[in-house]
Order: structure tokens, then sequence, then C-alpha cells
């Protein structure tokens, strides 16, 4: 081989530049998402469906809910409890849910999500 | 040792009453909700809204104190921002001079007056909307209750509906309207249970949707109602027995531009 150790160097030193980000965060994983819960929310027990469900598919419900509501004029959901809530993602999730930056943003971030609701809906005062 | 007859009879009958009256209870607490949720449907129906409005009534408050209180109505509830500048204008309702709402009407000899009066105008909910016709994702659409609504969601902005529209009910955002000037619109949303709309779609009056859903008069009926003009008059076409039509066969009354087929469900009485 020609020029070998220059190789090898080149090489070495590729790689190591290749690799530095990952050397350079090791041990300062970002933190995971950890929404949370106000009084409100918590007293509630229940969302308006189990919460596994929330948790994995709330936008298929929300979809949902803006097709029904606004193509089909359903306004009102009943909850496997029996239990009524008006189709809004305005008015009934953000009256609970009412910390955005401490709930939906914690994941969507994480994820790198960017859903387009607010936009148009309007984001409940937040008390700092 | 079973239940015997009497004994089994007795419980049936005071289980009977329960259940009976615990539907009552539910219905004298909570009127027509359990209902509503069950069928999930609107809790008004109708088949064709519509609009009569009683210029007299309108143009006499009009002279007296300059009222716009509908418009203002409207546009608190529906968080509709003032732009300050006419070509950036939303227009949900609004008035403009008889003479251009009724370009068809036609009369060298028409009272003098009559030709600048400001008439009430807003989306007519036609019974053959252009609109509808012409959105390519169905954003606009004709319900079933005869009331022409928008789905912001769908809305990609590409205003063919406000070229099909007649009566240029229909106006496009060119800006968010959170970034409208802030002098203008010093309390902007006003109403914190009603979205806005984002930048670049269309958007017009809804006929109140979300009211008449919960059997509420549109606000601005309800505001005209309230300071007793009674110009605005909001009713089912269908029922022969309504308020609008009661009107209608009281009065004679026009609409805007018939000749083009829309058939709009907005009436004049002049």
């Amino acid at each position: 081989m020609y020029d070998g150790g220059k190789i090898i160097a080149g090489l070495i030193i590729g790689i190591g530049l290749l690799l530095a980000p990952f050397f350079y965060n090791a041990g300062t994983a970002a933190k995971g998402p950890d929404p949370q819960l106000t009084p409100k929310a918590k007293e509630a027990k229940q969302c308006v469906t189990t919460t596994s469900y929330m948790r994995s598919s709330h936008f298929s419900l929300l979809d949902e809910w803006r097709n029904t509501a606004v193509r089909e004029n359903e306004r009102y959901f009943r909850s496997p409890t029996g239990k009524i809530y008006y189709k809004s993602l305005q008015v009934t999730c953000m009256d609970c849910h009412s910390n955005k930056t401490k709930f939906c943003d914690q994941c969507h971030n994480y994820m790198s999500v960017a859903p387009f609701c607010w936009d148009c809906h309007i984001v409940p005062e937040e008390k700092k | 040792m079973g239940v015997d007859r009497r004994e089994f009879l007795k419980i049936a009958g005071y289980a009977a009453l329960f259940g009976l009256g615990g539907k009552a209870a539910i219905d004298i607490l909570a009127p027509g909700q359990l209902e509503a949720a069950m069928e999930g449907v609107p809790l008004t129906e109708a088949t064709r809204w519509s609009m009569v409005i009683r210029m007299r009534n309108c143009l006499e408050k009009v002279e007296k104190d300059g009222c716009k209180e509908c418009i203002s109505a409207c546009h608190r509830v529906h968080n509709v921002p003032d732009w300050g500048n006419p070509k950036h204008e939303i227009k949900w309702i609004w008035k403009e001079a008889y003479q251009n709402s009724f370009p068809n009407h036609p009369n060298e000899f028409i009272d003098e007056g009559i030709n600048d009066k400001p008439f009430i105008l807003l989306c007519n909910h036609c019974l053959n909307p252009p609109c509808v016709r012409v959105c390519p994702t169905k954003a606009t659409f004709k319900r079933p209750d005869g009331i022409v609504a928008m789905d912001m969601h769908r809305c990609i902005g590409c205003r063919f509906c406000m070229a099909g529209c007649p009566y240029g009910s229909r106006s496009f955002n060119w800006g968010s309207p959170r970034k409208a000037p802030k002098e203008l619109n010093p309390d902007f949303p006003t109403n914190r249970d009603f979205p806005e709309r984002s930048k670049g779609v269309v958007e017009k009056c809804n006929f109140c949707v979300e009211l008449v859903a919960k059997g509420q008069l549109p606000v601005c009926v309800e505001t005209c109602d309230k300071i007793k003009v009674h110009a605005l008059n909001f009713g089912d076409l269908d029922d022969p027995e309504s308020n609008v039509r009661r009107l209608l066969r009281k009065h004679y009354s026009v609409r805007r531009k018939p000749a083009l087929g829309t058939e709009p469900n907005i009436f004049y009485i002049i």
C-alpha cells in the first residue's frame, strides 16, 4: 500500500470527526417528555376516554371530532363511562389541559411534530 | 326459600317505578341533553334556514343613531379583526348602499333617498350556491339544514369561491388575524371560545352554526332583538308557519340578484 500511514491517519481523523457529535453528546441524553396534568385534569381522573387510548391516539380522536362536529353537526361525544362532552378542542380539551406548554408541547417538541391546531385555535392563557 | 308470587310482583312494581323516575329526573334536570347525546344530532331541526330583513326597522334606527350593533356583535363573537384597510376587510355582515346591493333593480325614478341607504348584507346561504360547486376541496359545503358552511381545516385558499360568489360575501385572510393592528383591535381575540382563522383561508358568515346547534339564534338576530328593532328575523323557510314565512306572506320582499338562479335565502322587506 502506497502512503499507508497517511491513509490510515486520514481515516482515523475522518472517522473521528464523523463520530465527534456522539462523543460530544455522550451521557447528556435529551430529557424524555414529561407532560404535566393541571389540578383540574388530575381531579377528573379520566379523560374523555381511556388514558392509554388518549396517549396513543388522541390525534385520531381529535380528527374525528373536528370532522363530525364541523361537517356532520354532531357536537356531543358520549364517553365509554357515559359522560357527555361537547366536542371542542378549544372549549373542552383546553378547559382541563389549560397548560399547553407543560402538557401538549412536551411531547410534540420531543417528537418534533408541529400540529397546526394553534394557527386558528386560541391557546388558554397560562400563569407563569 | 324462593320468592313467592306476591313478593315478586312487589319487587317488579318498585323496579318499574324507580326506572321511570330515573329517566324523568334526567329530563327535568337537563332537558334535551340526554336525547341530543344519544342521537348525536343537532338540537334544532330545520331544512332551510333563512333570514328576513325588515329594512324599514333597520334604517329607522340607523338614521336615529347610526346603529351597527349586529355588525359589532358578530365580529366580537367570531373574532373578526378590523384591518383598517378596505382591501383587507373581512366581511361577515356589513353595510352597502342600496344601488350597489341591488344593481338589477334599476329605476330612474326611484325614491331619490333610497339609492344611498345602507343595506345590511351577509352571506345569502343560497339554495344553489356557486361557491360550493367550485370549491375543489369541499371546504365549503351545503348542510342539510340549508346553511352554507365552511370547514376551515380544508380550505387551501384558492379563492375560487370568491370568484364564484356573486354577492361578495367571501373574504380572504391576507394575514393572520393575530397580526391585525393592535390599536384597532385592542382586546383581540374577543371570544376565547371561538377559533380564529389562519393566514391564507377564505371566510364568511356561518349563520352561527355553533349557536344554532345549541338551539340559539344567530348573534346578529339576537342583538337586533335585544335593542328592540327586530329587523333581522331568522327561521325555517320550509315550515309554512314559521316567523319568516309569515313575514313573507304579509309583505312584498326582494332578494339580491335573483336572476342568477342561486336562490338566496336572505330576503329584504323594503
